[in-house]
C-alpha cells in the first residue's frame, strides 16, 4: 500500500545504490539487483532509489514501467517464460502454451500463485524451439511433459 | 592416458541437456577424461554435440543424451569408435566443412575463457597490429575491407569510425549492441558465449581508432549465459593487461563494462540503446545529431553490432583484402546466417555474401524438420519480409534481399511450413509492434494498434475489401512517417504476407 507518511528507507535498496556510487546512469543495474533479491520492486524500494540517485519518483516510475522485466507486484513462485516469437511459432508454440495453460489452469500473462506463464520475445534458441526460460535456465524443444518435469523438480509445487 | 572430451557450454546446448551429459561422461570415465567446455560448433540439431580428441582429429557424436553414455563407452568412443551417433570428424561434416568461417573461426573450437587457447588460434593478432598503427590507418583498413553494420542497417563501419574519430579529442565511447532481439537470430549470443575475447578485441581496436577510453556491452537480459561469460572474459583480459591503462605498453587506455537490458526490444535501436545505457526509458531520439557526433551523455559514441565488432580482429590480423575478397557487390565479407524455425538442420552457417537462399534453406538446412512443405521463409527478423520457395534463388546480400522485398537484417532465416496462418502472422507483427513500441511517434504507437484491430476485422470477415484498403493506407503511413525502423518496417511482413498469400486475407478462415 502506498502511504505518504512511510518515508523509511529500504535498507537493501539503499545499500545497492551506494554500491553503485548512487550513479543515476546505473539505474537499470540497480533495479535488476534489487529485484533479484526482493522478487519485485515495492513502493518503498522505488522511493529509496529515487532519493539515493537524486531522481524524481516520476523518472524512476517511468523507467520501471517502460521495461518488461521490472515488476511492481509479487510474482508467482515459478514463472515459466515461454518464447512467442516467430521461430517458436513456426514449431507450434501456441499449442504448447494452450497445453500448459489448461494443465495448470492458468492464463498466459495473467498471474498465478504457484505457477505463472509469461510471454518472452526470443531467447536466442531459435533452432531448438519451442524455447522456455525457467529460473534462468534455458530449455529447448519443450513439451508439456518437459514443463511438468521442470516444475516438479522445484520444491513446494504440488503436482496435480 | 587422459582423453580430451569437448562438451559445449553454449546456452542452446545446455537447453537440451549438455550439462547432464558432461557430468555423466565424467562420472562414467573414472578419471580417464578431461572435459573441456567449448562453445557450440553451430550444428544445433546435433546438440549436445560431444567431441573426442583423437590423433585423426576431433570426432563428433550427437545428439547425445544421458541414456547414450553407457553405449558410447561400450563402443569405445574415447578412441573414436563406431556408434549410431557417430558423425565422423567434426570439421569434415559437410555442414561445417562447406562454410567460410572468419568471424566464427574459433567458436566451438576453443574453451571460450582460455586466453592461451585464444592466442594459439590467432587471437590478439589483430589488436597487436592495431596497437602499432595510427588511428587513421585502422579506419582506412576497415573502410577498404567493406565491412558494414551487421545489426541490419548495413551502414559502412569505417565511415562511422571516421566520423567519431574526427570529433575533437575528449571523452568518447564505444558500445557493442548485444540486444539481439530479432526472432530467428542467435549469432551474437553464440559469439559472446563461444568466443567473447574476439568481441572485446574488436572493441579495443575500435576504441583506439576513434580515441575512446570507455566502452559498454549492452546485453539483453534474456541472455544470462552470455552475460556471465562476458563478465568473466573482461576480468581475464584485465588481469592479462589487455584492458585498463597502457594496454601492451602503449598509450591506449580502455575500460569496459557490461550493461544489462531489461526486456525491451526497441533498445536494439541505437538511440534507444544509448538512452537505456544512461539509465533512462529506452525512447528513440530524433537524428541528427548522429551518435558518432553526439551520443552517450552527448559525447561522440560508436554503436556497433556484436558481429561487426567480432569481425574487426580478423580484418586487422589478415588485412582488408583478405576480408573484402569474400562476398559480392557491395556486400563484402561473410555473414553468419542463422537457420531457425521448422528446419531439419537448424544452426549457424557463416558464408560469404552471395550464397543463395536455396543453398542455405534446402542445402545446409535440409528442408523442414516436420517433413511438410515449406510455405514461406521470413528473412531479417520480425520486421523482415516473407519469401516463398519460388524465389529461393535470391543471393544473400544487403541490396539483393532489398530488391526481393525483404531484408538481410541480422542474418536470421525462419522457416514456416504449410500449416502457417499468414493472417495470424501479420496480426502478430502488428501486435509485437504494439507491445514493443517505445511510444515516441504516433504512426508506430497507434498505427500498430489500429493495424491489429483491422486485421482482426478481416479475420472475422467484416468488410474485407474495405479493411484491406485501410490496412494498406495504414502501412503506407507507418512506413513513411515512423521515426525509426520499428514502426517503419513492421508493415514489411504484413505487406509481403498480403502480397504472397492474398487468398488468406480475401477469404480468411473465419473462426467463430
Amino acid at each position: 500500500m502506498t502511504t505518504l507518511l512511510n518515508t523509511i528507507d529500504h535498507v537493501f535498496a539503499k545499500k545497492v545504490c551506494s554500491e553503485h556510487q548512487n550513479k543515476p546512469d546505473e539505474l537499470l543495474e540497480i533495479l535488476h539487483e534489487i529485484q533479484v533479491q526482493e522478487g519485485f520492486l515495492s513502493d518503498r524500494v522505488l522511493r529509496t532509489v529515487s532519493k539515493s540517485l537524486n531522481l524524481s519518483r516520476a523518472e524512476v516510475h517511468g523507467v520501471v514501467s517502460f521495461y518488461h522485466d521490472f515488476k511492481k507486484e509479487k510474482q508467482a513462485e515459478n514463472v515459466i517464460k515461454i518464447c512467442r516469437a516467430e521461430a517458436c511459432q513456426a514449431v507450434d508454440v501456441d499449442k504448447l502454451i494452450a497445453d500448459v495453460e489448461s494443465y495448470y489452469d492458468i492464463k498466459m500473462d495473467n498471474g498465478g500463485g504457484k505457477v505463472s506463464l509469461e510471454t518472452i520475445f526470443c531467447l536466442g534458441n531459435c533452432a531448438l524451439g519451442p524455447a522456455v526460460l525457467y529460473k534462468n535456465d534455458l530449455y529447448g524443444r519443450v513439451t508439456l511433459k518437459a514443463v511438468q518435469k521442470m516444475i516438479a523438480s522445484t520444491k513446494g509445487v504440488k503436482e496435480q | 592416458m587422459i582423453v580430451n572430451v569437448y562438451v559445449p557450454c553454449d546456452a542452446a546446448a545446455l537447453s537440451v541437456g549438455a550439462d547432464d551429459v558432461a557430468n555423466a561422461i565424467l562420472k562414467h570415465s573414472k578419471g580417464k577424461v578431461n572435459i573441456i567446455r567449448n562453445g557450440s560448433r553451430g550444428m544445433l540439431w546435433l546438440e549436445p554435440l560431444v567431441e573426442v580428441e583423437t590423433p585423426k582429429g576431433r570426432v563428433a557424436y550427437g545428439p547425445v543424451s544421458v541414456e547414450d553414455i553407457n553405449s558410447l563407452f561400450a563402443s569405445n568412443f574415447l578412441e573414436g569408435g563406431d556408434h549410431p551417433l557417430l558423425n565422423g570428424i567434426t570439421e569434415e561434416i559437410p555442414y561445417f566443412a562447406n562454410q567460410e568461417r572468419l568471424t566464427f573461426a574459433r567458436v566451438g573450437k576453443i574453451d571460450p575463457l582460455d586466453l592461451n587457447d585464444y592466442q594459439a588460434n590467432g587471437g590478439l593478432l589483430g589488436l597487436k597490429n592495431a596497437l602499432s598503427m595510427q588511428s587513421d590507418e585502422i579506419v582506412d583498413i576497415i573502410k577498404s575491407s567493406g565491412l558494414r553494420g551487421r545489426g541490419g542497417a548495413g551502414f559502412p563501419t569505417g565511415i562511422k569510425w571516421e566520423t567519431a574519430g574526427a570529433q575533437p579529442k575528449g571523452q568518447k565511447y564505444i558500445c557493442a549492441n548485444a540486444d539481439e532481439g530479432d526472432s530467428g537470430t542467435f549469432a551474437d549470443r553464440m559469439l559472446m558465449e563461444g568466443d567473447p575475447f574476439s568481441l572485446i578485441e574488436g572493441m579495443i581496436i575500435g576504441a583506439r581508432a576513434i580515441g575512446a577510453d570507455k566502452g559498454y556491452i549492452y546485453v539483453r537480459s534474456e541472455y544470462p549465459h552470455a552475460i556471465s561469460t562476458l563478465k568473466s572474459a573482461i576480468v581475464i583480459m584485465e588481469d592479462a593487461g589487455w584492458l585498463g591503462d597502457n594496454i601492451n605498453d602503449t598509450e591506449t587506455n580502455f575500460e569496459l563494462s557490461v550493461r544489462i537490458g531489461a526486456g525491451a526490444y526497441i533498445c536494439g535501436e541505437e538511440s534507444s540503446m544509448l538512452e537505456s545505457l544512461e539509465g533512462k526509458r529506452g525512447q528513440v531520439k530524433v537524428k541528427p545529431p548522429i551518435p558518432a557526433i553526439s551520443g552517450m551523455f552527448g559525447k561522440p559514441t560508436i554503436v556497433n553490432n556484436v558481429l561487426t565488432l567480432g569481425s574487426v580482429p580478423f580484418i586487422l590480423a589478415h588485412g582488408a583484402n583478405s576480408y573484402a575478397n569474400f562476398g559480392e557487390g557491395r556486400s563484402k565479407g561473410t555473414q553468419p546466417f542463422q537457420l531457425a524455425g521448422d528446419i531439419n538442420r537448424g544452426g549457424l552457417v557463416e558464408k560469404a555474401f552471395g550464397v543463395s537462399m536455396e543453398d542455405l534453406i534446402n542445402g545446409f538446412g535440409g528442408g523442414t524438420k516436420s517433413g511438410r512443405q515449406i510455405k514461406a521463409v521470413q528473412a531479417g527478423g520480425p520486421l523482415g519480409g516473407y519469401i516463398t520457395p519460388e524465389n529461393f534463388d535470391v543471393a544473400m546480400g544487403y541490396e539483393t534481399l532489398a530488391e526481393a522485398k525483404t531484408m538481410l537484417g541480422h542474418g536470421g532465416l525462419v522457416v514456416f511450413n504449410d500449416t502457417a496462418n499468414m493472417l495470424n502472422l501479420a496480426r502478430y507483427a502488428m501486435e509485437f509492434c504494439e507491445i514493443e513500441s517505445c511510444g515516441k511517434c504516433t504512426p508506430c504507437r497507434i498505427g500498430s494498434v489500429r493495424g491489429k484491430e483491422t486485421l482482426d476485422k478481416i479475420a472475422s470477415g467484416e468488410n474485407i475489401e474495405e479493411n484491406i484498403q485501410i490496412l494498406d493506407d495504414l502501412c503506407d503511413l507507418m512506413e513513411e512517417a515512423s521515426l525509426c525502423a520499428m514502426g517503419g518496417l513492421t508493415p514489411m511482413p504484413v505487406r509481403t504476407a498480403m502480397r504472397l498469400f492474398p487468398n488468406e486475407f480475401n477469404n480468411p478462415i473465419v473462426v467463430s
